[in-house]
Order: structure tokens, then sequence, then C-alpha cells
């Protein structure tokens, strides 16, 4: 059976995907970026420009650099003691590493969605959705915390199973409850740019379909960047793919970006159709 | 995690008769170490029975130590003022040394690079490796004259004006009370306190940091909204086991307590005893079986209480741990 | 509008982070600078009255100067040299017991009961030998003492052999067990030297607690002004000399407290350092 006919059929829209028009922001251009680990360096002069309104894979086996990349987009790289970043990632056009750049302010625009769901286990689910909403608005009437917390929990599809269980410990969720409950808590400030690093490996096949079809939803407020090691998963959800390899220094680099069907149909670079077919990875 | 299975396994298959003997050897060791254990309790129960049918919950309640029979006053022993000073000072103590403990512990963790935070956590951490009588003899020749010339003063010119809470800091300033008492175990538990705390802390997963973080959160924040909630109980519990060693203190608060009042006053200020220091100045005047029987309940009633809170200090800080384990939903 | 008002919380978030931190090295200051006070005060009292005669001398009568406190000193030594006589076999054997034998329901007992008698408080391990030797069997003894002192020091023992036991790799003993060996010469000839050094720490780690322990030695050994080696007797110790000193309305009687803190401080931080070295010498040939 040949793998790349079945992706073939997977992949989604057959016509070429919509991005937001421009001037809405939400834009994420990456230019020469090189991150590294202490002396280690861990991706080399990455070139991507993200467009706005649509999903946008990472792709590639373990290892090429697909998180580091994600992370530095939020600057949560450099969070590791040791690690930094050089080049530029512009937002909207202002670069988040311009020297007076303050991660806070940038973190609030970005938001991020983790590996393993990581719900805040010492808050119910309600306080947990307006946990980063209080870090700028503590004492807000509770009608419109309510608010908020009725829409990011419609938006993130989890509304109907949790309305009885506002008040109980965040905790206490299903995996794809919890994760969708992250999802709700980051969309609940309504940042500009929703990072997504493997969000259903640790997932059930019926949770990561909900939440696939969840970001399809989401795509037209955010600009959704989903690093995902699950090739199906990427040709389903996805409208744009990046693929990346680390070569034998184990450095990553930006093999091939394009819009889906064409990485998944038909590859520009022989790398990227190896990792498709199953060869490489 | 103990040595496998199959190795125990094969060790007792063994018939070498210079094996059972040395089985036999480490098994009494073993067997005596348990011995002594129960020994040590059951003694003590038993060597407290005569006080405490005699005396029953009035050794608790009372306030009256009278070791010698006269024509008006029974003998009787009520070791309500011991109780009083050790519950007074143990407080005092996690009220300074919490704070101190907690905040050297979130610097050294969270702020410090690592250069700076281990050296500093390290010398902090010596302190408890001090024995208990020098810091009695610093918090007698040191301590005791600063309070008593400049901070207690200060105190009565200062929380003694105001109505109510003025009583707290009332009497003389002898500077040998309760209150240095509380200052002298507050030193000498902050340590214990550090070094939990800091393990509680590293324990936190970084993806609890990472998670508020990535919504924008200050340093701070990230701190005081993710890492120290998740924390809290094992902070708790980590307080806890300063508390039960300061309850079990000695020689450091006997050299500075006072040890010349029995009154129950609000008054920090006055001179005091703990249980642990009672048993230090009395033991040697236990003359008759009933006086020794009471200076041995004192020991078993400090036993209780400080294994109250080494045991709930344990419940508390074992459950940060199971919760990691937990949160895999 | 919101990112406005956002935009001037971020000042204050700021501004309070910075606060708090400053708080936090405010507190971290304040702990260091306790422990060099403490250190220097004993070091800059007590150095004065450091002398040959100190170390040499016994106590001179009330109120007369000069006299040291050798007993004490040659109290501590024999009292901790029983103890240790005592503990140590006890302490290791059965940490041994633990781990090589570990899986039995006994094990479990006895690793709880390590855990209970250390963290008995010292006065009340002073109590109980007090109420079951010194008031029927030994009086008021330097045996008595070092049975307090043995009392303590087992657990500590016990719980360090026990982590440095369980760190040797179960190959090491499977491999003298595959070859025929009993399991007594496995545990005493080849897993015991490899962790000797680790031992030894647990063993002087032990040692340093037990050398700065007054309470359990007050009700036991009492203390004395004599010099007294004799075992049924009371016993002089450092820090029982130490606690009559500074009790005591007499000045010299103080500079001497100061100088006797000096040296069991001393003595102690040899011990523990000797401990961290160790420690570090071990990790670094084990690797």
């Amino acid at each position: 059976m040949n793998p790349i006919r079945s992706l073939a059929d997977i992949v989604r829209s057959p016509s070429a995907p919509e991005a937001a028009p421009a001037g809405t922001g939400r834009s994420i251009a990456i230019k020469s970026l090189s991150a590294y680990y202490g002396k280690h360096r861990a991706l080399e002069d990455i070139d991507l420009d993200v467009l706005p309104g649509l999903i946008t894979a990472i792709i590639g086996p373990s290892g090429c650099g697909k998180s580091t990349l994600i992370r530095c987009v939020n600057r949560m790289h450099e969070v590791i003691k040791g690690a930094y970043a050089t080049g530029s990632v512009l937002l909207d056009g202002e670069d988040i590493y311009a020297p007076g750049a303050s991660p806070v302010r940038i973190r609030r625009r970005i938001g991020m969605v983790f590996q393993k769901p990581n719900p805040f286990p010492t808050r119910t689910v309600y306080e947990n959705v307006i946990a980063g909403l209080r870090l700028n608005f503590p004492r807000m009437p509770k009608a419109d915390y309510d608010e908020t917390v009725e829409r990011s929990l419609r938006a993130a599809a989890l509304w109907d199973e949790v309305k009885d269980k506002l008040h109980s410990s965040g905790s206490a969720l299903s995996g794809g409850q919890q994760q969708r409950l992250c999802i709700a808590r980051a969309i609940a400030i309504e940042p500009e740019v929703l990072l997504l690093d493997e969000p259903c490996s640790a997932l059930d096949p019926t949770a990561t379909l909900k939440i696939e079809e969840l970001l399809y939803t989401l795509k037209a407020k955010y600009t959704i960047v989903l690093v995902t090691h699950n090739m199906q998963q990427a040709a389903r959800a996805s409208d744009m793919t990046a693929f990346m390899l680390a070569d034998e220094s184990h450095v990553g680099r930006l093999i091939e970006y394009g819009q889906t069907r064409d990485i998944f149909i038909e590859p520009k670079e022989s790398r990227t159709e190896e990792y498709i077919s199953g060869r490489l990875g | 995690m103990t040595v496998k299975n199959s190795i125990s396994r094969r060790a007792t298959k063994a018939a070498d008769p210079s094996d059972r003997v040395f089985t036999a050897l480490v098994g009494a060791a073993s067997t005596l170490v348990v011995a002594l254990l129960v020994g040590f309790i059951l003694l003590l129960v038993l060597d407290s029975t005569d006080s405490i049918r005699r005396f029953g919950l009035g050794f608790l309640a009372g306030s009256k130590w009278n070791p010698v029979k006269t024509e008006i006053n029974p003998i009787v022993f009520g070791a309500l003022p011991y109780i009083f000073g050790t519950i007074v000072t143990s407080l005092i103590a996690l009220i300074l040394a919490t704070p101190l403990a907690l905040g050297s512990a979130i610097f050294v963790s969270e702020y410090a690079p690592s250069w700076l935070g281990k050296p500093v956590a390290f010398v902090i951490e010596l302190l408890v490796a001090i024995p208990s009588v020098a810091y009695g003899v610093w918090g007698l020749f040191v301590l005791v004259p600063i309070m008593r010339n400049d901070v207690e003063p200060f105190l009565q010119a200062t929380i003694g004006k105001i109505p109510i809470l003025g009583a707290l800091v009332a009497g003389p300033p002898f500077g040998q009370d309760l209150l240095t008492g509380g200052v002298v175990l507050a030193i000498m538990i902050l340590p214990t306190i550090l070094s939990l705390s800091r393990e509680i802390i590293a324990q936190v997963p970084r993806l609890q940091k990472e998670g508020m973080l990535a919504l924008g959160a200050t340093k701070w924040e990230v701190l005081s909204k993710a890492v120290l909630p998740y924390a809290r109980g094992g902070i708790v519990g980590a307080s806890m086991l300063g508390l039960a060693r300061a309850i079990g203190e000695t020689m450091a608060v006997t050299m500075v307590i006072g040890n010349s009042s029995t009154r129950i006053s609000p008054s920090i200020l006055t001179p005091g005893y703990t249980i642990a220091s009672a048993i230090a100045n009395q033991f040697t005047e236990a003359d008759s079986p009933v006086y020794f029987s009471a200076i041995v309940e004192l020991g078993l009633v400090l036993l209780l209480v400080a294994s109250v809170f080494n045991i709930g200090s344990r419940v508390l800080v074992g459950r940060i741990a199971k919760r990691e384990g937990g949160a895999d939903a | 509008m919101r990112k406005e008002v956002e935009e001037r919380r971020f000042l204050g978030r700021s501004v309070r982070g910075a606060v708090n931190a400053a708080i936090a090295i405010v507190l971290t200051a304040l702990s260091v600078s306790i422990l060099f006070a403490i250190v220097g005060h004993i070091f800059v009292n007590g150095v004065g009255s450091l002398n040959a005669d100190f170390f040499t001398q016994i106590p001179k009568p009330y109120g007369e100067t000069g006299g040291g406190i050798a007993p004490a000193i040659a109290g501590t030594i024999v009292m901790l040299l029983v103890a240790g006589i005592i503990a140590v076999p006890v302490g290791i054997g059965t940490a041994i017991y633990i781990t090589e034998f570990g899986q039995s329901r006994f094990a479990e007992i006895v690793r709880f009961a390590i855990e209970l008698l250390a963290e008995l408080p010292s006065i009340v391990v002073g109590v109980f030998v007090w109420a079951l030797l010194v008031r029927n069997l030994t009086g008021y003894s330097g045996m008595a003492g070092a049975c307090a002192l043995a009392v303590i020091m087992i657990p500590i023992i016990a719980r360090s052999v026990e982590e440095i036991l369980k760190l040797v790799p179960d190959g090491l003993r499977e491999s003298a067990l595959a070859l025929g060996t009993p399991k007594w010469k496995v545990v005493l000839f080849v897993v015991i030297p490899t962790v000797l050094p680790g031992i030894l720490t647990g063993v002087m780690l032990s040692l340093a607690r037990a050398a700065g322990e007054t309470a359990p030695l007050l009700l036991t050994a009492l203390g004395n002004s004599f010099f007294n080696l004799d075992l049924r007797r009371p016993m002089a110790a450092m820090p029982l000399q130490i606690f009559n000193y500074a009790v005591s309305p007499y000045d010299d009687w103080h500079r001497k407290a100061w100088a006797s803190t000096l040296v069991l401080v001393a003595i102690v931080a040899i011990l523990s350092g000797a401990v961290k070295f160790f420690v570090r010498r071990w990790k670094h040939e084990s690797n």
C-alpha cells in the first residue's frame, strides 16, 4: 500500500486554503532563527512565514527540533537554564526578540497548549479557565468572569460536559477534557496566536479527533501552529505544513514548507518524500 | 526500592551454616531496634501510670506543681504551665521561622542563579549542625541582653501602648522569657523548614510553571499562583516538622526561658517553662515514686505531642509526591 | 480599552514582582547573617580562653580562675566510644537486614521503627534511659550516658547505611552469588567494601550529632567536676560542662563556656566536614 496515496485521501480541502486578509494581524514571521541549549545548537537558521487564519503543522522525526521551534515563538525556549535564541520572530511585524521586548507581554498574545494536559490542580475548572484573565483583571464583576468562562468553554467544545461541575477540581476531568480545558484557558485571554505542542500525544483517538475538530473551528479567530509527530493528524487537520529534520550533529533545519496537500502528495524535497512514505524517522 | 526479589529468594535457599549465623546476627540487630522502640514506649507508659492514675486529666489541665506535701497543700502535679510554655514558644518560633525559611527557599530555588543559590542554602543549613547547647550559650550571653535592653523595651513602647494587644508585652522585660525562648527556637528550626521547603518547591512539575508562564505571568506570579499553591501542603508539612523539632528542643530553651514562673499569663515577656525544660530542671529532685512518675509522664506527653506533628508532616509531604503521579489522568 | 488597562496593570505587576523578589533577598540575607553572627560570636568570645591548660587541666572549684575541661573532653571521648561500640554494629546490622532481606513484613516494621527512633526528642531518650537504667540499675553513670547516645546514634547510622546499600547495583550481588559465594560473604566482602567510605560517613555523622547532645546526658551521665573514666559513675561531657559553666554566676566560667562551645562546634564541624569531603571523594571515585 502506497502510504502517499492514503495520505492524499485524508488531506482535507482540495482547494487552496484561504489565509485571513492581510492587515488582520496574527501573522508570525520567523527569520533566521537559531536556538541553543547552552553550547549545543538545536536549530539553525529557520525562516518560516506562518500565515494568519490558518492551521500550520510542523512535522518531523523525534529530535528534529520542532518543539524547540514552537517554544521559540512564544519565548518559552529561554525559560530553560542556559537556553537562548538568536534571530527574530515578528508578530505582526514586531520583533518579539527585540532588545527591550518583554516575554511576559508576548506570552499574553501568543498562547500555548502543552503535550501533557496541565490544569492547575488546586483550582476549580472555573478558576482554571480565568487563571490568565485574573493576572490582569483580578477583580472583575462575577458576571464578566462567568461570561468568559462560558464563552471559552463553549469555544473549546467543553461547556456541555462540564457546565455542572464548574466548581470541581480541574484535575478531576478525563485526559481529553483536561486538554480542552487547557485550550479554553489559553483562549480565555483572547491571544492572537495559539501554539499547540503535540497536544494529542497523551490522548486516545476519540479525544484526539475532538480536538482536531475544535482546532478547525478556532482558526477563524486565532492563527494556529501545531507541532505533531503524527503525520495523519497533520494531513487531516492542517492547511500548511512545515517539515523539519536534524542532521548528524543534531542541528534542526527546515527542509520544506508549503500547503499541506502539496507536501503530502507532491513533496519537492526527497527527504520530505522519504519521511512521508515512512522510510525516514 | 529494595534489592531484587530473586536475590533474597536465592539467599533463603542457602544452607550454608555461616549464612544462618549471619542472618541471625543481622536479624538480632533489627529485632533489638524494634524491641528498643517498643520497650521505650512501654516503659514510658508503665512508669507514668502512677501519675496518670493519681492525677488523670488534671495533669494536663492543672497548674499546681507541688512535689512536697505540706499541711495545706497535697502533692499534686499539674503540667499546664509547661504545656502552655511549650505551645507559646513553639508558636513564636513557627511564626518567626516560617517566613524566613520560605523566603530563603524561594530565593534559593527560583531567583538565585545556581552558583549563588546552592552555597547560600548550604550555609543556612549549616545552622542545623550547631549543637543545642551552643545555641543556649549564644542565646544566654548575646540574645538575652539584646532582648532585655533593646528589643523588649521597644516592643513595650510600641505594641505595649495598644489596648488589648499591649497585654502581650506586659511586665518587666527580663530578657529571659517565653519570647526569647521562641526566638532561639526559631533560629534552630529555620534550617529544617528551609531544606524541606526547598525539596518541595523543586518537586513542583515544570509543566505547572510553564502553564502559568504561557498565560503571560511574571516570574513572581508563576511563583505565587502556580508553584506555591501546588506546594502548599508540603510547605505546611515542612513547618510542621519544624514545629515538632521546636517542641522537643531542650537545652537552648532551658538556658533562655527563665525557668522560674508557673504563672500562665498572656504576656510573652514572662519567664516560664516548656515541658522539656521542666524535665531538665526537675529530674534530680524526683525523690518520691509519684514525682518520678510525673516526670516520666511529662516525657510521655512530650513524645505524643511531637509525634503528632511528625506524623502530620509526613502525611502532608507525602501527598505532594502522590499528586504528581495522580495528575496523569 | 482593555489593552490600555493591561498596559497599566503590567507596570504594577512588574513592580510587585520586584518588591517580592527583594523581600525574598532580604529574608535570605537575614538568615545567612544569623548564622554568621552566631558562629562569629562563638569564635570571638571563645578563642581568647583557649590555651594548653584549658585542654589538659581539670576545672578549678567555684570562683577560682584557671583550670580546664580535660575531664569533659575525656568523658565525651569515652562515652562516644562506648556508644559507638554499641550503635555501629546494631545500626549497620539493621541496615543490612533491611536492604538485603528487605522483602519480609518484619523488614517493613524495622524500617518503620528506625524512622520513629530517629524522630524521638533527645530529652525523651534521656527520660527513657533514666527510667530504665539510672533509677534502678546503674545510677547516674557514664554507661547510662553512653547508652542514651547509642539510642540516638543507631537510627542515624541505620538510615545512612541503608541509603548507601540501596545504591549498590544488584548486578554486583548477583554475579557474586552466581559464583556460589555464601550470602554473608557477598555482603561482607563484596558489597560493604564498595561502600565503606559511605558507611564511615554515616558513622561520623552520628558521632557529630552525639557529640553535641546535652539533654540525654543530663539525665544519665549527670556530669562530673572531677576526672572520672569509670563508666559506673557520673561522667563529665563537653556539652554538660558547657551548660554548667554557662548557667553559673561566674564570669570566668562564662568565658570557659564560650571557649568550650568553640571547641565543641569545631569538633562537630570537623566531623561533619570530613563527612562532606568523604562523600564528594566517594562520589568521584564511583564515577
